[in-house]
């Protein structure tokens, strides 16, 4: 009998299990359907619709056509009118409203001069995606449409690969990334600390099925979902948020094969230091928060701190990030993404070579 | 041919716990041995060393003629280990448990499907069959435990407790197939609680707190005890025991329906005559006789007297 086949009755009895998991078959599908709805429909880069109060000292023609100016806008919606600073105040301090705009009743001399800022807007700090709204506010040409001054026009941006600027097309290949981090690393990590803590793996362990055997036929089935997953997301993420794949399919799978290598290889780690699956499932944990804050699918990675961008070196959906976004949105090809691969590989082997130097078939 | 096992100064210790002080074994082979000895005495741990699970922490193995745990894999192929807790898969049917094992342990095609159906006929497993393991009874799942160990027919079978949760009718037919397999030249080595099972083995240790109190053939065991056993009939046995407890020499005391069972020291002299002395004044009806030791005895004897000279070696 052939080294293959030992590994092969591991892989089989693994799957026959799995499959007869009812849960754990529902969270294959359920968690990439669920996440991807979740965050497809909820995360929205886009802000519209902010509540706004105004406070209109001047009540000239001019300072009311502003206000229709700024409430064409969509970014802005619901504008109320405040009677005094102190009501705006109250209002902004409620919560009602998240913007809060005061045209002086100097306003016409303002423009004028031009040396006074004309309006004065104040955006609720405590909400991260208002600071946004406030920097687009101040970029509006609000003051050429008054038509006294001539008003520098503000830089264009041209945004490539995303024109409509949609969230979804930066959320389906991202949320691909995070899924598989999510089901990846706890589903290996959790299978192979049940055996242990179920006590079949003393069993298995006195039998002469090699470490290398036993891993790679637990892995395999693995594999096989997170390429499913994979298929699943790209699939619901062009039927339901209409984002295709610019790049090669190929391309594509091979780039997340050796993702899926990777963060199987990392639940593979953990499980040689867990005795329980509640403790593999607190690593797992410790391991996917910095991977989902840390991998640019939260903030943008040029802006987190020196260190953090370290750790996120390390991660490999930060990688992974890369070469999907590459793949499925700019159409670049795997041979483009050397660097990223590599890194990837680099992750894989050297958590390989941990596991497998830990692993031993003792008890102690 | 050399002893199934041979075991010099074994000890393991878990950092301050001490499992096993410093053993020495001499396991014959094609005969049942037996560990008797109370929970946390260490026989699941000296089990795990003789495997290659554990590493002791001093002294030497060589199970079928080979050092462990240096060369556990080899010794892992001739060898059937089961466990103490049921380790099969509970989400696998019988059958299914079966086909892995066979697989894992490397049986080509034909023997395995061969071996798979011998094994299910011979324990009985057919009508469970297509069942899951979880599923099972105590004794189908002692059967399946077993039938899967013996399945690559190994040379040295390692029971650890296999009849703890099985009924006594499943017991006897348990122990029958332990003898067939004996017959064909397998070696095994059972762990048990049982003074019955115990009774069966060639030869048994007794094992307390990590030491091995007493050592040989049942029988040796029983003529060679460390104590004298006498047995008191009486009217008020309440008042017997009472005049028993005041003696230095008495080490145990069980009551078996109207009559006390005694355990003596055997230096103290004449014990008959100072046992009746003690009995005249409070129950003078009472009728002392000296019996032969029961296995029982020999490990109430060899383990429950911590302190006695009784946990010097016997044989
Ligand atoms: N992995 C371990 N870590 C720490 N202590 C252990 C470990 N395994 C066993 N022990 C201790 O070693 C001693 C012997 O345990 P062992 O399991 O060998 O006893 P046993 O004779 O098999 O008992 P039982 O009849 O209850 O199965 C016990 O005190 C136990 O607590
Ligand atoms: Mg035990």
């Amino acid at each position: 009998m052939s080294w293959l086949e030992r590994l092969a009755a591991i892989a089989i009895k693994e799957t026959r299990q799995l499959a007869r998991d009812r849960i754990t078959v529902g969270l294959i599908v359920g968690i990439p359907t669920i996440q991807l709805l979740l965050f497809g429909y909820a995360i929205n880069y886009d802000v519209r619709d902010v509540s706004t109060v105004v406070l209109d000292q001047a009540r000239t023609s001019l300072s009311r056509r502003l206000v229709g100016d700024l409430g064409a806008t969509q970014v802005l919606g619901g504008i109320r009118q405040a009677g005094s600073e102190a009501g705006l105040r109250r209002a902004m301090q409620r919560g009602e409203a998240n913007v809060g705009i005061v045209i002086p009743a100097d306003l016409e001399r303002r423009i004028a001069e031009g040396r006074r800022p004309a309006l004065q807007i104040l955006v609720d700090g405590s909400q991260p995606a208002l600071e946004n709204v406030a920097q687009g506010l101040g970029a509006m040409p609000l003051l050429r449409r008054a038509g006294e001054l001539p008003a520098p026009k503000p830089v264009e941006i041209l945004v490539a690969y995303n024109p409509e600027r949609r969230t979804a097309v930066q959320i389906v290949p991202a949320l691909c990334g995070v899924i598989l981090t999510m089901t990846m690393v706890v589903f290996t990590a959790s299978a192979i600390v049940r055996e242990r803590e179920r006590g079949n793996l003393e069993l298995l362990i006195t039998t002469p099925v090699t470490r290398g055997q036993l891993m790679a036929g637990k892995l395999l089935p693995y594999v096989a979902i997170g390429l499913i997953q994979t298929t699943l997301i790209l699939l619901l993420g062009w039927w339901l948020f209409d984002v295709p794949v610019a790049g090669s399919l190929v391309d594509l799978y091979l780039g997340a094969l050796l993702f899926i290598a990777a963060s199987l290889s990392l639940g593979l780690f953990i499980s040689t230091l867990a005795q329980t699956q509640f403790q593999a499932m607190q690593m797992a944990i410790v391991t996917m928060l910095p991977s989902i804050l840390m991998s640019g699918f939260m903030f943008p990675f040029e802006g987190m701190p020196a260190i953090a961008q370290a750790i996120a070196q390390v991660l490999p959906l930060t990688h992974f990030n890369e070469i999907i976004r590459g793949i499925v949105l700019r159409g670049a090809r795997l041979t483009d993404m050397q660097p990223e691969l590599a890194k990837l590989a680099v992750f894989l082997v050297v958590m390989l070579a941990l596991s497998v130097a830990r692993f031993r078939k003792r008890l102690d | 041919m050399s002893a199934a096992i041979t075991a010099r100064g074994l000890a393991r210790r878990f950092g301050p716990v001490v499992a096993v002080a410093g053993i020495d074994l001499d396991v014959p082979r094609a005969q049942i041995y037996g560990f008797l000895g109370p929970n946390g005495s260490g026989k699941s741990t000296t089990i795990r060393m003789l495997c290659g699970l554990l590493v002791p922490t001093r002294g030497t193995v060589s199970v079928l003629g080979h050092p462990v745990p240096r060369d556990a894999e080899v010794v892992r192929r001739k060898l059937g280990y089961m466990t103490q807790r049921f380790s099969l898969w509970d989400d696998l049917t019988v059958a299914e448990n079966l086909d892995f094992m066979a697989r894992v342990y490397g049986l080509d095609r034909g023997l395995r499907c061969e071996r798979v159906a011998a094994r299910i006929a011979g324990y009985a497993l057919g009508a469970a069959a297509g069942q899951r393991a979880g599923t099972l009874s105590g004794g189908e799942r002692q059967r399946l435990a077993l039938a899967a160990a013996t399945l690559h027919e190994p040379e040295l079978l390692l029971l650890d407790e296999p009849t703890s949760a099985v009924d006594p009718q499943s017991r006897r037919d348990f122990w029958e197939s332990l003898f067939a397999l004996v017959a064909r030249g397998t070696t095994i080595l059972v762990s048990t609680h049982y003074m019955d099972e115990a009774e069966r083995c060639h030869r048994l240790a007794i094992l307390d707190r990590g030491r091995i109190s007493a050592e040989g053939t049942p029988r040796e065991l029983a003529r060679d005890i460390d104590a004298v056993v006498i047995e008191i009939e009486a009217e008020d046995l309440l008042a017997a025991r009472r005049a028993l407890a005041a003696l230095p020499e008495v080490r145990s005391v069980a009551q078996l329906g109207h009559r006390l069972h005694v355990l003596l020291s055997r230096d103290a002299a004449e014990p008959g005559r100072r046992v009746a002395a003690a009995l005249a004044g409070h129950c003078p009806d009472a009728r002392i006789e000296r019996v032969g030791a029961t296995l029982e005895d020999v490990f109430v004897a060899a383990t429950r007297l911590k302190d006695g000279p009784a946990t010097e070696r016997v044989a």
